[in-house]
């Protein structure tokens, strides 16, 4: 699936809730599927920084796709982390770095998208993304 | 317990964006100890200011630089009575709390040299620890740590221990911003002057909440900020005894501040006018006097009386949750509660409460030295004010409750 379909499917899934109680709920029930990150690459390197929570990112080529794990200490943005990792992890590095994330504000999340916001989620994104420019660097 | 005598319902009409909605729900402000809101009196004063007399002050021979001197001036010793100091040139005009800080840290470098010792306490916000650490770097003296202990109540016996003839200076909190401890400092101010120790009181948590009076604590330096006092942001004072800031060097260089410039030497203004270099925040000094005005008609202690009913409230009711701890459990405290909640972060708390409209504040509050020593990221902080109301509370702690059910 490319990205843009399985954020659509998120939108989907998203569009499903009336109120914001059951969408973080659900945003709470995905973090608890987010693909963990190994212990030993929890480290300082790898925190997102501008977060009031603490979260690492890691990322890995298999074949020429790239591959997420990620953790959080905080419930919600580990929720966060796993939807996009969702929408871009088993992807080609070019097509992270080309991707939109409008489907954000779609899902609700919209107010999550401040750049001041202390969950970081625009460094998350961010972070994900520089992840693939660095792998796609290599893949050149 | 007695109840209160104020009118709450009157004096929260007071106040526009208490009618306001958040996320759908009529919102709960509880993070008064990281800026107040604003009543009408207040806002009237801005608006009036700039609809009327904006004009620059002291210099202008016009009627409009007049009034605004003049309104500046008053407001100046509305300042002065409110913390009763002595003198009105006592009181300086300053961005806030964290510039009264650095005008002091600042003027100490011509006084301190190696070997002399500053002391400050373990529950300090970052404001009073970094311009001392830097004082500190500059001069060569050393800064020294007033412990605490697990209720987050200064060791007053070790700080006893600590003073000796290289004590130069002892900072401390009169209330602490994340664990709402009222600190002793009659006793820090009379111990620190029995060795020869000037002592300066970061009061931005404790003017809003309990009577100050600088001369019967005889303390030497005192900071509030307007905007935790019902003003607008950008404005505060420091307090100083005039032997002390006749003494201090001044802080910044400008106009204002000077008796006569010329290109050989320039001599100083006389007090406050030498650290008062620049156009200052004229509005806001003159709605910093109307704040004070305002609290000063409802009464600081009716204030302090329905606060601590309210602190008592949200505390029983909030240790009825179970896995709930309370960070700050002094006998002494304004109406500040600091907890977190076993098993979860603050930040999921705080974020599912902002959704339900109810404003709290999460994270170190800028006083990670705090957070270091209780081993914990950070809290959930709850800070009351005397327009908040037990339904309030309710609403806040069937938040928590809500929020805890979502996140185990």
């Amino acid at each position: 699936m490319s990205i843009q379909e399985i954020q659509q499917n998120i939108v989907d899934e998203f569009s499903m809730f009336d109120d914001w109680m059951q969408r973080y709920e659900y945003m709470i029930d995905l973090g608890k599927s987010l693909p963990l990150i190994e212990e030993k690459y929890k480290t300082e390197d790898n925190i997102i920084k501008g977060c009031q929570s603490k979260v690492w990112v890691h990322a890995e080529l298999e074949d020429d796709k790239l591959v997420f794990t990620a953790d959080s200490d905080a419930i919600i943005t580990k929720g966060i982390i796993a939807i996009l990792i969702r929408a871009f992890s088993h992807q080609k590095p070019q097509d992270i770095i080309d991707a939109d994330t409008h489907f954000i504000d779609e899902i609700g999340l919209k107010e999550h998208l401040s750049p001041t916001r202390a969950n970081g989620l625009v460094s998350m994104i961010k972070q994900l993304k520089l992840y693939a420019v660095a792998y796609q660097t290599q893949l050149n | 317990m007695q109840q209160t005598t104020l009118d709450i319902t009157r004096i929260r009409k007071d106040f526009p964006i208490l009618k306001r909605e958040v996320n759908g729900n009529p919102l709960v402000y509880l993070d008064n100890a990281a800026t107040s809101q604003t009543p009408k009196p207040v806002i009237d004063t801005i608006v009036g200011y700039y609809s009327n007399y904006n004009a620059n002050i002291h210099r202008g021979v016009h009627t409009l630089a007049q009034e605004a001197t003049d309104a500046y001036e008053k407001a100046r010793i509305k300042i002065q009575n409110f913390f009763n100091a002595a003198k009105a040139h006592e009181i300086l005009f300053t961005s806030g709390t964290t510039h009264s800080i650095n005008i002091v840290a600042n003027g100490f470098s011509s006084f301190l040299t190696k070997g002399d010792e500053v002391l400050v306490s373990a529950m300090e916000h970052h404001s009073n620890i970094v311009p001392w650490q830097m004082l500190c770097e500059r001069t060569g003296a050393s800064l020294k740590v007033i412990p605490m202990n697990p209720e987050g109540e200064l060791l007053m016996q070790e700080f006893k221990g600590m003073l000796s003839d290289n004590t130069k200076l002892v900072v401390c909190n009169h209330v602490s911003n994340a664990l709402g401890t009222i600190n002793p400092i009659k006793v820090i101010i009379s111990e620190a002057h029995a060795v020869g120790a000037a002592v300066l009181i970061d009061g931005a948590q404790a003017a809003p909440h309990i009577k100050v009076d600088v001369q019967e604590l005889n303390v030497d330096f005192y900071t509030a900020s307007a905007h935790k006092l019902c003003g607008p942001t950008g404005v505060g004072m420091l307090y100083g005894k005039e032997e002390w800031l006749t003494k201090l060097p001044p802080y910044q260089g400008g106009g204002e501040m000077i008796a006569e410039v010329t290109f050989e030497k320039t001599t100083y203004a006389g007090l406050p006018h030498k650290f008062e270099a620049g156009t200052p925040n004229i509005c806001g000094g003159i709605a910093f006097g109307a704040a004070l005005d305002y609290i000063k008609n409802i009464g600081i202690e009716a204030i302090a009386q329905y606060e601590h009913e309210l602190l008592t409230y949200a505390t029983d009711r909030l240790l009825s949750i179970e896995g709930v701890k309370i960070y700050g459990t002094s006998q002494e405290k304004t109406a500040v509660i600091s907890f977190n909640i076993k098993g979860i972060h603050p930040y999921d708390i705080g974020t599912l409460l902002d959704k339900m409209g109810i404003a709290v504040r999460t994270g170190h509050h800028c006083a990670q030295p705090i957070m270091d020593y209780f081993k914990i990221p950070g809290t959930i902080r709850a800070s009351f004010s005397f327009y908040n109301t037990k339904e309030e509370i309710d609403r806040f702690i069937d938040g928590v409750v809500k929020a805890k059910q979502m996140l185990s």
